[in-house]
């Protein structure tokens, strides 16, 4: 299946409260100061990091026009 | 840079917003534009009214027609936008000391006429704005800066109180389960008559930190282990019930709506002078 969607971070937004890698399911995030992605590799995109981010610092862009 | 959702419904130059990190204002915020951008709402004809607290800064965050007002009076601020303009759709945001102590008497009695606005409660269980206070839905024997020795008072249901009162619609979301919470939402401000969606909020900086409970992730994991829905909820005994996280609807009902019944009146009485 071609993934259309990508995992955005605006680091400027995040405040670091990890609300984003306690409920990824895949351990794709890691939150120290910030939010870094560490493995992107096994991202299912499911959203879960986007619906509970507080300040909008994470979130899935459709790549979809530019496929 | 931001998402499409939060482009669309947010003031992007007032982001980041104030609120602390981990604070569950900003998913139950985001809950409510997702609610509104699903039922394709026109956004000119949203009008959100606050009153004044933490949650109640979401006024200034989201673009809608805006109203930000007094402690505890936006009940009867968005009473006055919907009588004068019905056909706007009025939504209000508020904590639970702005909802339930200071409007207390607003709220019963805006669900006792059913006028047709949606209420959607930021419920922390604590006084965030002004430092940690304990609020009318504070567990008994939980900590805030005015209860030292632990509160005395036993908490209100928001939820339950408002369908006492008379709301016919109300239901009780969470900040972990944002989907259900999501509908449960739509589904208020779909109704018609007077709708509460008593959301359970996240405060970590004053809840959290006086009660021990941890941070944001421990407080959001606490709503996802201890949740049952609204269904079982109300079937249990009251002491038991009161350690749980409860989701779902309490009340849905069909009852006269206050502004529809007021412009009856206005019709028969044109009518009958002529
Ligand atoms: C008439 C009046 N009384 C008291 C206050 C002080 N005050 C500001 S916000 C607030 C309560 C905030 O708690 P809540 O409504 O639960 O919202 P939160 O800050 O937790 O989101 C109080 C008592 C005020 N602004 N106006
Ligand atoms: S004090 Fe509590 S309610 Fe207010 S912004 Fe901070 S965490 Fe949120």
């Amino acid at each position: 299946m071609k993934n259309n969607k990508k995992l955005v971070i605006n680091t400027a937004w995040c405040k670091g409260c990890g609300i984003c890698s306690a409920f990824c399911p895949k351990q794709v995030l890691e939150v120290k100061a910030k939010v870094k992605i560490v493995n992107l590799d096994a991202c299912i995109y499911c959203g879960q990091c986007e619906m509970r981010c507080p300040d909008y610092a994470i979130y899935l862009e459709d790549t979809n026009n530019d496929a | 840079m931001a998402s499409k959702l939060i482009d669309k419904y947010m003031r992007e130059d007032h982001l980041p917003h104030i609120w602390c990190p981990g604070c569950g204002h900003g998913i139950l915020m985001r809950n409510v534009a997702k609610a509104i951008d699903n039922l394709g709402i026109n956004q000119e004809k949203v009008c959100l009214v606050s009153g004044i607290g933490c949650a109640a800064r979401a006024a200034g965050y989201m673009d809608f027609q805006t109203m930000h007002t007094t402690h505890g009076r936006a009940i009867a601020f968005a009473t006055g936008v919907k009588m004068a303009r019905p056909d706007l759709e009025v939504i209000v945001i508020a904590g639970d000391g702005d909802i339930a102590a200071i409007g207390g008497n607003h709220l019963i009695h805006a669900a006792r006429r059913n006028i047709n606005i949606t209420v959607i409660v930021f419920n922390n269980d604590i006084y965030g704005m002004t430092g940690g206070q304990y609020s009318p839905t504070t567990p008994t024997g939980d900590y805030g800066t005015t209860a030292p020795y632990g509160n005395l008072d036993r908490p209100f249901d928001i939820g339950l109180l408002a369908a006492a009162a008379g709301a016919s619609y109300s239901a009780k979301g969470t900040c972990y389960h944002v989907p259900q919470t999501i509908k449960l939402i739509e589904d208020g401000i779909k109704h018609k008559g007077f709708a509460l969606i008593d959301c359970l909020g996240v405060c970590p900086t004053y809840y959290g930190r006086k009660n021990k409970k941890g941070g944001a992730v421990e407080m959001l994991t606490r709503q996802k282990e201890n949740m049952i829905t609204a269904e079982q909820a109300y079937k249990l005994p009251i002491h038991e019930r009161e350690s749980k996280v409860i989701l779902g609807k309490i009340a849905e009902n069909d009852f006269p709506e206050f502004t529809e019944e007021y412009q009856k009146i206005i019709d028969r009485l044109v009518k009958q002078n002529g």
